[in-house]
């Protein structure tokens, strides 16, 4: 174990981040409490067999105890690859350079979402595709929102009239008269 | 031969002109969607479900499967040309196809890797055109149990022949089981698993999760290695082609070994990934370079490409004959079946001859649409990914959101779709296999219907699935393979000195 330290601390700054023993420790725990639920969610609406045939919880039921018996094993697991040190569990499961990255494009993609029902689709998608190319491609407003109208626009076009599919709309449709 | 005759009618039906333009607007669309990261077959095919509910089922089938072989075609160009699997079957194409790219044979590269994709298609809709009806024409005396059993094995092939950890094959798939019974069961009209909440009555539309699941964590995992794309020239001519396809015959036993471990994995619900890692491996190991693959031999891409199409097409076998899809993709094209009114399963061939046969001739026209397609515009289609990731991630994320969207013309959906990506990003990192996770909740409620029905029939005896012994050998089957993982487990802690004995990577 000694040895397999040394040579840890030998590599040079080696890149830190969150351990993938974390996250399968946590997945596992998340899993199982799922399968707990619908344990327990199955019971109240009876696991057994009623009247006519199994009763509403009999499948979920077993899914459940299925579910929560292979987080168990999955955590088993996950904790024996950590107490074997960096050899079995000691790998990363992102770098924060990279978690920095894919932050970059979930939250303003979170934020879109969260911002559809307000704004309706099209104004919130033409300011993602915008937001999008000015803070990860580079590009100067001028460029970028142009793109982001576009995409609105050619996103309008085809759905509204072509498909004749409504998306969500927002106040400058509804003053646009749409 | 009756099948020659209703292929015939199919081809009929598949030549009408609207047809043909939809398999070539399919096609067309398929390898874009192929060559694009975070949009794939599954989750490009269940985007553009919705917008298919006023065409008639043919059409709309038709466009959808070429989007499906045209997806199949487009992972190999991002492979060769750029290093990067714009599907994960196309992983193993890197392995030669990229240095063949750098030794400036990239029009080699790519002939090879499409002639060897059609190749394999056209096998396995060879071996669909005439086993599909057997094995619907015998399904048809299937009652619940026989049916149950059938969904039983196709789920224990997950765990008996994946590659990953059997716990998280098991843990995905039972995820995916929980997520179909969310909302009203549809037998006593009970809430499940709502907790109260009311957006939760309508349930998980697996349309929304693939979305999620396959498209947005597709991005969030690409933008880790950074936002750009690094990649080689491609220019196709008729002479690499001819010259190309004159060497094609020497291989000819590649593609036949190939396309066999193909079928074979594409009607057992293993799939096209492992379907073409293995194509590789066995190649490697049977040839006499096999020291020279992964430096660009030709072969290298030949026996995965071959492999990853026919799994791919013979996906539909179990799709179309028995209802049970032995793929993702196949099984969005299933959910897409129920929403058009078809009841899958065998009775589709007795009831629905028209829809079948015009799907099985347009899998032969599609893939000669394919490859035509690809062979003419591969430049066009590399030049897509100079346009810069920022812009190609905005736009994809946009059309995921419209996508979960219109599924159900529901707001939250956009929300649930997010919530996939999150999910599918870490049980993707994970190494938790996303497959079984889908297939479970697209046919969740179909085998709880089956083993329901078959408890009712039995008066609640497990024994009636070993009642035929039809069912009680696919059951067997299914247990078997469910265990193999198990009895493996069992065996090297009864021989310990067996363990200790393999070699420790020093």
């Amino acid at each position: 174990m000694s040895a397999t330290g040394n040579d840890a601390a030998a590599a040079a700054a080696p890149p830190r981040g969150v351990r993938t023993v974390a996250v399968e420790v946590a997945t596992a725990l998340l899993l199982g409490g799922l399968g707990a639920a619908a344990i327990w969610d199955s019971r109240r609406l009876g696991a057994g067999w009623g009247a006519e045939g199994p009763q509403s919880g009999y499948f979920p039921f077993w899914i459940g105890l299925v579910l929560a018996a292979a987080s168990l094993g999955n955590l088993a697991l996950a904790l024996r690859a950590a107490r074997r040190g960096v050899k079995g569990g000691g790998g990363l499961f992102v770098t924060w350079p990279q978690l920095r990255l894919v932050l970059s494009v979930l939250l303003p993609t979170a934020i879109y979402v969260a911002a559809i029902p307000f704004t309706g689709l099209y104004l919130a998608s033409a300011l993602l595709v915008a937001w999008f190319m000015m803070r990860l491609g580079g590009f100067r407003w001028w460029s970028a929102a142009p793109a982001g109208l576009a995409t609105a626009l050619v996103a309008f076009v085809v759905f509204e009239t072509w498909f004749l599919v409504a998306l969500p709309k927002g106040p400058i449709e509804t003053w646009l008269g749409y | 031969m009756e099948e020659i005759g209703l292929l015939m009618q199919g081809f009929a039906v598949a030549l009408q002109p609207d047809n043909i333009l939809l398999m070539l607007l399919g096609v067309t669309l398929g390898v874009l969607i192929g060559v694009l990261p975070g949009l794939g077959g599954a989750n490009g095919i269940a985007i553009l479900l919705p917008l298919t509910f006023a065409m008639p089922p043919v059409s709309a089938i038709i466009m959808l499967s070429c989007i499906y072989w045209g997806a199949l075609f487009g992972g190999a160009i991002t492979s060769i040309l750029f290093n990067i699997p714009g599907e994960p079957w196309s992983v193993a194409t890197t392995f030669d196809g990229y240095p063949m790219a750098q030794q400036g044979r990239a029009g080699e590269a790519l002939t090879a890797a499409f002639t060897a994709s059609f190749v394999g298609a056209f096998i396995a809709v060879v071996l669909l055109t005439f086993l599909a009806p057997l094995v619907a024409g015998f399904a048809l005396q299937f009652g619940p149990p026989q049916f149950f059993a059938v969904m039983f094995l196709s789920f224990a092939c997950f765990i008996g022949l994946g590659r990953g950890s059997p716990l998280k094959t098991l843990a995905a798939m039972m995820l995916g089981f929980l997520l179909a019974t969310v909302g009203m069961d549809t037998v006593t009209g009970q809430l499940r698993m709502t907790f109260g909440s009311t957006e939760m009555i309508r349930g998980f539309d697996f349309l929304v999760a693939v979305i999620g699941l396959f498209g947005i964590s597709e991005i969030l995992v690409s933008i880790e290695d950074g936002l750009t794309f690094k990649g080689q020239k491609a220019r196709i001519d008729l002479k690499v082609v001819l010259r190309t396809w004159a060497e094609m015959p020497r291989h000819w036993a590649i593609a036949l070994r190939s396309a066999a471990i193909g079928c074979w994995m594409g009607i057992t619900p293993a799939g096209a990934t492992p379907a073409s890692f293995m194509s590789y491996g066995v190649a490697r190991r049977l040839s006499r370079h096999g020291d020279e693959f992964g430096k660009g031999r030709v072969e290298g891409v030949i026996a995965p490409e071959t492999a990853a199409h026919a799994a791919g097409t013979s996906a539909l076998l179990p799709m179309l004959a028995l209802g049970v899809p032995g793929s993702p993709t196949a099984a969005v094209l299933l959910g897409g079946l129920i929403m058009w009114g078809l009841q899958p399963g065998p009775m589709l061939f007795v009831e629905q001859k028209e829809f079948v046969w015009g799907l099985i001739a347009s899998m032969y026209l599609g893939n000669v649409a394919g490859l035509l397609v690809v062979l003419v515009a591969v430049p066009w289609f590399a030049a897509i990914l100079r346009v810069p990731f920022a812009i190609i991630a905005a736009i994809i994320l946009v059309v995921c959101a419209i996508g979960a969207f219109t599924v159900s013309n529901a707001e939250f959906d956009i929300v649930l779709m997010l919530a996939f990506g999150v999910v599918g990003y870490v049980l993707k990192k994970l190494d938790y296999p996303l497959a079984p996770l889908v297939l479970a909740l697209v046919l969740g409620d179909r085998t709880e219907e089956a083993f329901r029905q078959s408890l009712l029939l039995s008066q609640g005896d497990l024994g009636v699935f070993f009642s035929t012994w039809l069912g009680g050998s696919i059951m067997a089957t299914g247990i078997a393979l469910a265990a193999w993982p198990l009895l493996g487990w069992l065996w090297s802690l009864l021989r310990p000195a067996a363990g200790r004995e393999r070699p420790s990577p020093a």
